[in-house]
């Protein structure tokens, strides 16, 4: 290879990696350094230090909200994958090949409204006077109206429907590279249905459900919109307690320390899924 | 199989139960986002005593709104093509050239897709806060192609083949300049790839809140307004909004179905969905 056309090669992939380098690298180095420092009053000292850290450790408010967060998330990712593998199975298995494009492009198409959007498609169902409370009254379950919004259970239902449909994805296009003769082969080796699930199919679709499980939490314990439309005020995620260091508090400091956290959290949950992840490129 | 003469056992009536029961809730809020955007009372709960369009007069008749609506086309187009640019050339670099340091760079250059974009809006902040940058149109901008520029880099790096680079070589043994051989040869050879690149990246960028949230001042785009709609409590006219941006992506993915797999899919396999 030539100095020249190395030069060139060079040319070619400069403008990505300096934008990267000093809108991404950089900011994130800003973040750190600012994590060290600490805001006192209406001043920012710059001398390196682990107050933030250590405030993180002994008040309870932020050290609750990532306890918070690790809950809904957690609840969000099994609830999903528990609803969603039924789901991409009878796709794959029972929907007959030429309408399976069609029924997976009609489950995901709620993606496609606007994410704020959703949430708050979410709390015209779940509010007071809203579909479901009207449905009950009607119905007669209850007598008076019925709120299920701004609480955690709105946060995990408007959680869990994005990423249903996201998990079905990841789980279908699994199951379909699946040769269909090897739950044939375990059918004739002397398995039932049952057996041939639970050796067969669930370990070969593991990588996708691995995968969809990975970004659902990535996602999901990243996330500020949801929570803070559909779960109120009455517990904050981390997503939020970050907001408020930022909108109200103006505290950089304090809210690039409760980043790193997060990025912490991101990547310990991607070592624990790595195995899998790398599995699917394979 | 499948066998051609269904015969309904139990088994298929509870899995076609459970799909209904699942494509309801899936289908729920966006049935009740779009009914009551058709809502006369000023309300959008039952009882639903529409239709009237009274709520998409207000929509277009509110400035901000459109403002809004403008500036997400614009931000959405100038990120989306930057993205596909920068990302394309860097694909180009890469796949066509042995480079050192070139499993660094392309960790480096999708690095951003694990990072949340609270953490990718916060980190722009506190920057641009730093160095005395004022925010804008302009810095929303940044940001999305920060969050875009990696899914570019990918599905084109992804998508450059040995195959296209001796037809590539051919041309250049032709006769054919550097830029003749990526405008002429390369680009054609991947324009599926650069047009699903390119619609994605929109996308994103048009639905894109926490960063057009914190980088934005005045001008904001139109997530970030519906954001501020959504202070003043359920209102039909957000019902409004919230439908019609949902129809234009709509129109969106068909579009982009049909330019990716329309063609393909008398060859396709089973399974060309991803």
């Amino acid at each position: 290879m030539t100095a020249g056309s190395r030069l060139r090669a060079w040319g070619f992939v400069a403008p990505a990696a300096l934008w990267t380098a000093a809108f991404f690298l950089l900011p994130l180095a800003v973040m750190a350094l600012y994590s060290l420092w600490r805001r006192v009053g209406m001043t920012l000292v710059a001398e390196p230090g682990l107050a933030n850290y250590l405030a993180f450790v002994e008040k309870s408010f932020f050290l609750e909200s990532l306890l918070n967060s690790l809950e809904v998330t957690l609840t969000v990712t099994i609830l999903s994958i528990l609803f969603a593998y039924p789901l991409a199975w009878i796709l794959a298995e029972k929907v007959p090949e030429r309408f399976q494009r069609l029924a997976l492009l009609a489950a995901v198409l709620p993606f496609w409204t606007s994410y704020v959007v959703r949430s708050y498609s979410w709390l015209l169902v779940l509010s007071e006077g809203g579909v479901i409370s009207t449905f009950l009254l009607d119905v007669g379950l209850t007598q008076e109206a019925v709120s299920l919004a701004n609480s955690r259970t709105a946060t995990v239902i408007g959680f869990v429907h994005f990423f249903v449909m996201l998990l079905t994805l990841t789980i279908y296009a699994n199951l379909v590279q699946l040769p269909k003769s090897y739950a044939k082969a375990a059918q004739d080796l002397g398995a039932g249905p049952v057996a041939t699930f639970v050796h067969v199919v669930l370990p070969l679709t593991l990588p996708g459900i691995m995968v969809g499980a990975f970004l659902t939490f990535v996602l999901c314990i990243g996330d500020y919109i949801t929570p803070q439309i559909l779960g109120g005020a009455q517990e904050l995620l981390l997503p939020q307690t970050i907001m408020l260091q930022i909108q109200r508090r103006s505290d950089f400091p304090m809210a690039s320390a409760l980043a790193m956290i997060l990025m912490a959290v991101v990547t310990l949950a991607y070592v624990a899924c790595a195995r899998w992840l790398k599995l699917d490129r394979a | 199989m499948t066998p051609r003469t269904v015969r309904l056992r139990p088994a298929d009536l509870l899995a076609a139960a459970y799909a209904a029961l699942l494509y309801g809730f899936i289908f729920l809020p966006v049935a009740v986002l779009v009914l009551f955007s058709f809502q006369e009372s000023r309300i959008p709960v039952p009882p639903f005593d529409g239709p009237s369009l009274r709520w998409y007069e207000a929509m277009f008749a509110d400035r901000r709104m459109m403002e809004a609506l403008v500036n997400s086309i614009l931000v959405a187009l100038v990120s989306s093509s930057v993205s596909l640019a920068l990302g394309f050339l860097a694909a180009y670099g890469l796949a066509r050239h042995r480079l050192p340091g070139a499993g660094a760079l392309k960790l480096i250059l999708t690095a951003p897709l694990t990072v949340s974009y609270l953490i990718i809006a916060m980190g722009l902040l506190i920057t641009f806060n730093t160095l005395g940058v004022s925010r804008s149109l302009l810095t929303i901008g940044i940001g999305h192609v920060v969050i875009n520029l990696p899914l570019c880099f990918a599905i084109l790096y992804s998508q450059m083949g040995g195959h296209q680079a001796q037809i590539e070589r051919a041309a250049r043994d032709l006769g054919a300049s550097e830029a003749q051989v990526i405008l002429l040869v390369a680009v054609p050879m991947l324009w599926p790839a650069l047009f699903a690149a390119f619609f994605l990246a929109f996308t994103f960028s048009w639905d894109e809140f926490i960063i057009a949230l914190l980088v934005s001042r005045f001008d904001v785009t139109l997530p970030v307004e519906i954001w501020n709609m959504l202070r003043s409590g359920l209102n039909p006219q957000t019902n409004a909004v919230g439908s019609f941006v949902f129809l234009i992506s709509f129109l969106f993915v068909i579009a982009l179905d049909l330019a990716l797999f329309g063609r393909r899919r008398a060859r396709s396999r089973r399974g060309a969905a991803a």
